[in-house]
């Protein structure tokens, strides 16, 4: 066990755990940030994504010990009041059905956008290609986010 | 004006004592959710709330809480079933906020998720529900004006009236109505009167979904709370032989290690106890990253089955390819007559031209996103469940007599699932949760990883299809025969179009058994028989050289003017009205077409739907540029939620058939994770999906299942046109497009 200061959503957090854990659990289970979805514990499904430093990456690969000083946004602080322009395409094009997925679309599609604010269709298809949808919403994922791109 | 009596659902109308005086003060469930486009926050809360029913309560200040009864697993009947409600109560749906109820089966009949039958089996109740609550709020308002109940009319939660201009609010009276009588009948809106079914709501729980709030049976949480695995054996046809837990057990966060026994030798099982593997070994610890690091330093033997009544294929351990060599020589000899119209032998035997193919499908996994999981805090008196289940009425029964505790000492609370597909209707991993539970004396979540799930499936059966067609010298359709089986069973239904439709049909089915535990997948047997039917149709109208929208278009007509049999369990004229609609929206043009486009019909579970796919190849594969879908359902609840779902159904059908399946050997799945199991991916599914609905007046129907089959056959369909070759073998993308 060790002790790691971690800035989750912009607040510093502190947890002691195996170096080796993940931080999908670090978040799940230690700071009861449940927004972050287990899927497949091996970076294919893309349900647990989240930001270091804005950039998207799977939470279940990326161990606690490797994430140092960088700063880690999860669902539940990709905006205070949970209207990021994602959050609010989300909701007019209602793109849930089961809704497991859509908080690791959202911060995967989030990442994309910091990346290329006005991306193509073939850009979304690209970006995306990691985040499995079970429930298959993802033609109205991929409006959501234009709409998103567009409000910006 | 239609009235009904209450009686037939007076026990969904029974009311906790405690509020014979008035009113009662009930929390804010974390279950709950708000109608309103806002966030919850911003609704101001009653200080009381009155139940005037089960399936609904008022606040003094006019906000309802309508309890959704059945389980959510993404079909969205947690904001359907309450609109319904509210339509008849006649309430703004703005002052609406849901709460998923819990399993009670003194207030609620049926509360499952399955087979696309909460909507149309609850659309009486529901409606009932609202109107008798309008009824007695009515009452009150008479009662406080002292004036005629039929001069009492109500407009969006106000009771109005009109002669003295009085008005008051529901939540105003909602103490008085709570107190009265629940009238013997009531009178129900007309459908033209609706402003809230027809009109497209936003799913109640979206704000909490894109804001990662807690939802799911994964989020559950309680004080004190420990997190539990189990490993089961590695292949179906094995088990436990012996386990050594010194390892596992020294690992940090480590509580226990033992055996589980999902059910009892003498424990009768029903149709959702499903268990290939009756004995686990459960680790218990602090956190889910201890346990499943834990679980690595198990040390377990598993061995071959032997001699056990659990066992249907005792010789052991199964392989893809000897199911495939048993499915094909099943396949090649008659099986069990099943429908039988005119001579069928006699048909072939006259024909001027026969096409016969066979079609296969392998299992498939329901992968859910959100993997088994259930909490459980069992004590010798009671048991708290929490979780993802769309069977609760008949777990609770498998608990109770599990646990040896009575039915009334069994608590179940539904979180929203993340998915269900099917695999949740059998929860042996609920009774796997609340024996550990019981062992360990405290609160257990337990978590099946991506590869527990995968491995531990209630798999969709393998299936194998034998058509036949005999077309006379003039092209008709003249015999018919289906011969289908599966492993381990078959998806046949006998009494389906084109049964009724050809004079001379013949039906036959086969079984084989296995060790491998399968179940009902998104729309059972549908699955795979519209991908067979509709190709070979499509490939029996090429031979008699017509159109083959045409072509399904004459066969419902003589369906429908000169039916053949009396068991025909389908409806020629809605069947026929889905694909003229698909026909006209897509601009379908009969003979030659630039298009590689692709047609396919199918009805199950009370809807009817039709598709046509089109496809356009790049650099060798195929691309779907377009999907359209028609839909007879009856009358639509919420119409974007039923367009969203026929889009979902259309990602999930083209993905299936193309791209998915699960092959064994030894036992052993040869998938167990994303990394080999292939899902459809955003780039691969269509384009564009333009959706269209029959209109018309029929009560609800389901949406779950309908529109998961039909496109599989449109599909095969368009890559014929697109390719050049038939599609016979699932997953499609076998075939060709990976080498």
């Amino acid at each position: 066990m060790a002790v790691f200061n971690l800035n989750i959503n912009g607040k510093q957090q502190q947890v002691d755990v195996d170096p080796s854990t993940p931080m999908l659990w670090v978040l799940r289970d230690h700071l009861n940030l449940v927004g972050t979805k287990f899927g497949c514990g091996v970076a294919q499904c893309g349900a647990c994504t989240i930001h270091l430093d804005g950039i998207a990456v799977r939470s279940c690969i990326t161990f606690v010990d490797s994430v140092g000083d960088k700063k880690i946004t999860t669902i539940e602080g990709l905006s205070e009041n949970g209207d990021h322009p994602l959050q609010q395409a989300w909701l007019e094009h209602d793109v849930p059905q089961c809704g497991y997925c859509q908080a690791g679309q959202i911060m995967n599609a989030a990442g994309l956008l910091i990346a290329n604010p006005h991306p193509s269709d073939e850009d979304i298809e690209t970006a995306m290609h990691g985040n499995l949808c079970r429930c298959g919403t993802y033609t109205r994922i991929k409006a959501a986010i234009k709409t998103a791109s567009n409000s910006e | 004006m239609t009235i009904v009596k209450t009686k037939i659902d007076r026990r969904s109308f029974i009311r906790s004592s405690v509020l014979a005086g008035g009113g009662m003060l009930l929390g804010f469930s974390w279950l709950a959710s708000s109608c309103s486009t806002n966030t919850p926050k911003e609704l101001s809360m009653p200080d009381e709330w009155f139940e005037i029913n089960g399936f609904l309560k008022i606040g003094e200040n006019g906000l309802v809480t309508i309890m959704s009864p059945n389980p959510e697993i993404g079909q969205n009947v947690k904001t359907s079933m309450p609109m319904i409600v509210a339509e008849e109560l006649d309430v703004d749906w703005k002052n609406v906020i849901v709460e998923q109820a819990p399993l009670n089966t003194d207030i609620f009949t049926r509360q499952l998720a399955g087979g696309s039958q909460s909507i149309r089996q609850s659309w009486p109740a529901l409606r009932m529900a609202g109107a008798t609550a309008r009824e007695m709020l009515r009452q009150a308002a008479a009662q406080k004006w002292n004036v005629p109940i039929e001069e009492v009319t109500t407009e969006a939660g106000i009771l109005i009236h009109k002669n003295s201009n009085k008005k008051v609010g529901y939540g105003e009276v909602a103490s008085a109505a709570a107190g009265l009588p629940v009238p013997e009948e009531v009178e129900l809106k007309e459908i033209d009167d609706f402003s809230i079914i027809g009109t497209s709501r936003k799913n109640v729980d979206g704000f909490k979904i894109v804001t990662g709030q807690p939802l799911f049976g994964l989020d559950y949480k309680k004080e004190g709370m420990l997190i539990a695995m189990v490993a089961h054996p590695p292949a179906f046809g094995m088990k436990l032989k012996s386990f050594d837990a010194t390892d596992a057990k020294a690992m940090p966060g480590i509580k226990d290690v033992f055996v589980v026994k999902t059910y009892n030798d003498d424990y009768e099982l029903q149709w959702s106890d499903i268990t290939s593997y009756n004995e686990l070994v459960a680790i218990v610890g602090n956190t889910t990253w201890e346990v499943m690091t834990a679980k690595l330093m198990l040390n377990v033997e598993w061995e071959p089955i032997s001699d056990s009544n659990r066992m249907n294929v005792p010789a052991g351990l199964e392989s893809t390819a000897d199911h495939i060599k048993k499915m094909t020589e099943a396949g090649a000899k008659t099986g069990r007559e099943v429908r039988r119209d005119g001579d069928p032998e006699a048909a072939f035997k006259n024909a001027a031209k026969i096409v016969e193919q066979i079609y296969t499908a392998p299992f498939q996994a329901h992968n859910t996103m959100e993997p088994m999981n259930f909490f459980a805090d069992v004590k010798e008196d009671e048991a708290v469940m929490a979780g993802p289940i769309q069977t609760p009425e008949f777990m609770e029964k498998t608990l109770a007599a599990r646990l040896g505790l009575p039915l009334e000492k069994i608590d179940i609370q539904m979180t929203r699932m993340g998915g269900g597909f099917g695999r949740r209707l059998y929860g042996h991993f609920m009774v796997e949760a609340a024996v550990i539970s019981q062992k360990v004396k405290a609160p257990v979540k337990l978590v099946y990883s991506r590869e527990d799930d995968m491995t531990y499936g209630i798999y969709r059966p393998a299936y194998h299809a034998l058509y036949r067609a005999a077309l006379d010298t003039d092209n008709n359709l003249i015999g018919f025969h289906v011969r289908m089986g599966g492993i381990p069973s078959s998806p046949l239904h006998a009494n389906r179009f084109p049964a009724g439709a050809v004079d001379n049909y013949l039906a036959e089915s086969w079984s084989i058994d296995t060790n491998i535990s399968t179940g009902a997948f998104r729309a059972p047997g549908s699955n795979f028989n519209a991908v067979a039917e509709q190709s070979f149709l499509d490939e029996v109208a090429e031979a008699a050289g017509k159109d083959p929208i045409q072509f399904r278009l004459d066969l419902l007509k003589s369906a429908q003017e000169n039916p053949v049999g009396e068991r025909n369990d389908y409806d020629a004229a809605r069947y026929a009205g889905v694909l003229e609609q698909v026909r006209e929206k897509s601009g379908w043009e009969s003979g030659a077409s630039d298009k590689n486009r692709g047609v396919a019909a199918y009805f199950c579970h009370n809807s009817y739907v039709a598709n046509v796919v089109d496809i356009e190849m790049k650099d060798g594969r195929p691309v779907i540029q377009k999907v359209y879908a028609s839909t007879d359902c009856g009358i639509v609840v919420n119409p974007d939620a039923a367009v969203n779902m026929i889009e979902g159904s259309i990602v999930d059908g083209i993905g299936h058939a193309m791209y998915s399946g699960l092959t064994f050997n030894e036992g052993q799945p040869e998938q167990e994770n994303f990394d080999s199991y292939r899902l459809i991916r955003h780039a691969e599914s269509p384009k564009e999906i333009e959706v269209h609905f029959v209109k018309n007046e029929i009560d609800p129907t389901g949406l779950g299942e309908p529109p998961y089959p039909p496109v599989m056959g449109a599909l095969a369909n368009a890559l014929y046109k697109a390719t050049g070759e038939r599609y016979y073998h699932q997953p499609f993308v076998k075939n060709t497009f990976e080498a």
